[in-house]
């Protein structure tokens, strides 16, 4: 059964690349306006220069073939890695920007969302037992879920970087150094790293306590409960089996939120102009460079794609019901 | 109904989300009106004030009014709300009631096209769409969000018409030969009502949430002023870094309060319509 279930999962998944890739490949031949002409409109003051760039995004885009081809010629180079040259960065293949992007991202995402994830429950859990913490809590956390990602990063920025000066607000690293293995430039990228890492992991938290809260005060009305009130078990015994049940909808959970994860880091990085791939996003739509911005598209895609995955493999090794059997979608 | 408007006036936590709610909505009605300053675009005083009488907000770095950007970003907000929320409701009903009472192989379809939705982040999806708009409104931008933002809806949708469509009064109408169209309508949707209500507003907070990041990172109106674009001009012209609080913390302040202030009306709204979890 275990089989199906992740046999159903992948079939989700292979079809969300294919839908992705496709929209990617779709959207630029099929709006309104041709990006082109916008692209090359730049260079209006050098004749020949347009020329020269028309000619050469023709090509690229494979616009002089028939559609088919296109759209055949855009997978072949997927898999060969080519993403088309960044017209910002130029002359830069986007697939080397994203590469160097893709580190900074993972490494304020990956920690903001696993320990808001770990803060967020033990809190919510805590809130569920104390009637009094909770009705503090309870609307403080619904404010902060409220919050744009950026707007508490701005926040952060303002009283902890300018009114107090105690962290940099820019960059992933002062501007004197350069990446490299030494106790200087780790101290320095951690505290470039801390104010967009809080904005992040304060957001998220306020979900995960609301979620688990919920959970747990429903959990503790099923009848596995009486049924343990009933025996005389302890109220730590209860709360225990209470907390196992409740934290399964949170783990499915972690995949549903990335979405909205994704966008509030795309505008922190803004924010701290952290040079991952949301800030290299940002500045390919002011700078209009498209093949960034798809290649931007795509890699958020696998991204997501793979971590919707590890969270399908966290479930089944955590829920035994899904690896016994598999009766459809809950 | 009498019932609902009593424990609907008694609940506290959906009096607090509605009188900010409503506070901010007003302000965004009238707030033009009281301004003094007519086109938030203008530059109508120094740059670099802080909040004085003659700028109640004071001004951005070129001298424009802040309180009269605010209160047009905020009039924009609510409509991107009402336009995009209500949008991505009626989406996600439509295919959650077809998903969910049609069954078989339109099951399966939907469900699979929503499941796809799901895992594309919202954002990305609308970055794609509309970088590649050459002229972008509010109401556009509340179009790609509403079109965007309904599969988690449609799935909840789904479900809840699985539980009710094998109900015997759903029986009862199916035998009496009513049109499928007919049952969705008349017997399912009003024992949805309040749910779908509480859906409403969870997508208007959702939307202008969207609208603020969409904004910011530069695919907001190309014309006029949203709150997302006050945002993004403060931190493009470094209003954190020269102080200028007026002009940076404000803006997402108000959105802050307005999202918080929905999902808490939320939350108060389920305590009014579920008996269960009402507060004695």
């Amino acid at each position: 059964m275990m089989k199906k279930y992740l046999g159903t999962k992948i079939l989700v998944y292979v079809l969300t690349f294919i839908f992705a890739v496709t929209l990617d490949w779709l959207i630029p031949r099929f709006m309104p306006g041709n990006p082109i002409l916008v692209l090359v409109s730049r260079f209006s003051g050098l004749p020949e220069s347009a020329r020269v760039m028309y000619s050469y995004l023709t090509k690229a885009f494979g616009l002089d073939q028939p559609l088919w081809s296109q759209y055949v010629n855009f997978w072949i180079a997927l898999f060969k890695g080519d993403l088309g040259i960044s017209i910002y960065l130029y002359p830069r293949p986007v697939l080397e920007v994203l590469k160097t992007a893709v580190p900074y991202s993972l490494g304020l995402m990956i920690p903001s969302i696993l320990l808001s994830w770990i803060v967020g429950n033990n809190l919510g859990a805590v809130a569920a037992r104390r009637k009094r913490l909770d009705s503090i809590m309870l609307p403080i956390m619904y404010f902060i879920t409220g919050a744009p990602y950026l707007w508490l990063g701005m926040l952060l920025a303002y009283f902890l970087g300018v009114v107090w000066g105690i962290f940099p607000i820019a960059g992933a690293y002062s501007f004197s150094l350069r990446p490299h293995w030494s106790w200087l430039f780790v101290s320095d990228f951690l505290k470039h790293w801390i104010l967009p890492f809080l904005s992040l992991f304060i957001v998220q938290i306020g979900g995960w306590a609301i979620g688990m809260r919920n959970m747990v005060i429903y959990e503790l009305e099923n009848n596995y409960v009486r049924y343990l009130e009933t025996l005389g078990a302890k109220r730590k015994l209860i709360r225990k089996y209470a907390f196992r049940n409740a934290i399964l909808p949170q783990v499915t959970g972690l995949a549903l939120q990335l979405g909205t994860v994704i966008a509030g880091q795309v505008t922190t990085e803004v924010v701290f102009s952290y040079p991952g791939i949301g800030y290299i996003l940002t500045q390919g739509i002011l700078n209009q460079d498209y093949f960034l911005i798809q290649g931007c598209f795509l890699f958020i895609i696998i991204g997501v794609l793979v971590a919707n995955f590890t969270v399908d493999l966290v479930y089944m090794a955590l829920d035994p019901r899904i690896r016994f059997s598999y009766g459809g979608e809950v | 109904m009498g019932e609902i408007f009593f424990f609907a006036f008694r609940n506290i936590k959906l009096r607090i989300g509605l009188i900010i709610v409503l506070f901010f909505l007003l302000l965004g009605i009238i707030g033009p009106m009281i301004s003094k300053y007519q086109d938030p675009l203008d530059y109508v005083g120094q740059g670099y004030q802080p909040p004085s009488k003659e700028h109640w907000l004071g001004t951005t770095t070129f001298g424009q009014d802040v309180f009269t950007q605010l209160v047009y970003g905020i009039r924009s907000s609510f409509f991107v709300g009402l336009v995009g929320g209500g949008i991505a409701t009626i989406i996600g009903l439509i295919i959650g009631f077809l998903a969910g009472y049609e069954g078989g192989w339109i099951d399966e379809l939907l469900m699979m096209l929503t499941n796809i939705l799901l895992v594309i982040p919202t954002l990305a999806l609308l970055i794609i769409v509309a970088a590649y708009l050459p002229y972008r409104g509010v109401f556009i931008q509340s179009i790609i969000i509403g079109l965007t933002a309904w599969p988690w809806t449609a799935r909840a949708v789904r479900s809840q018409t699985l539980s009710l469509r094998t109900r015997e009064f759903v029986n009862l109408a199916r035998i009496s030969g009513r049109s499928h169209m007919k049952i969705i309508i008349y017997e399912i949707l009003p024992n949805m009502m309040s749910y779908v209500f509480m859906v409403f507003i969870l997508q208007f907070g959702g939307a202008i949430l969207a609208a603020v990041g969409l904004d910011f990172i530069g695919l907001g109106p190309s014309r006029g002023i949203s709150i997302g674009l006050m945002l993004q001009n403060a931190v493009l012209w470094n209003a954190i870094q020269l102080g200028m609080w007026w002009w940076a913390i404000p803006p997402g302040l108000v959105i802050t309060l307005v999202v918080g202030a929905l999902y808490f009306m939320n939350v108060g709204l389920d305590e009014v319509f579920n008996p269960r979890l009402r507060e004695m």
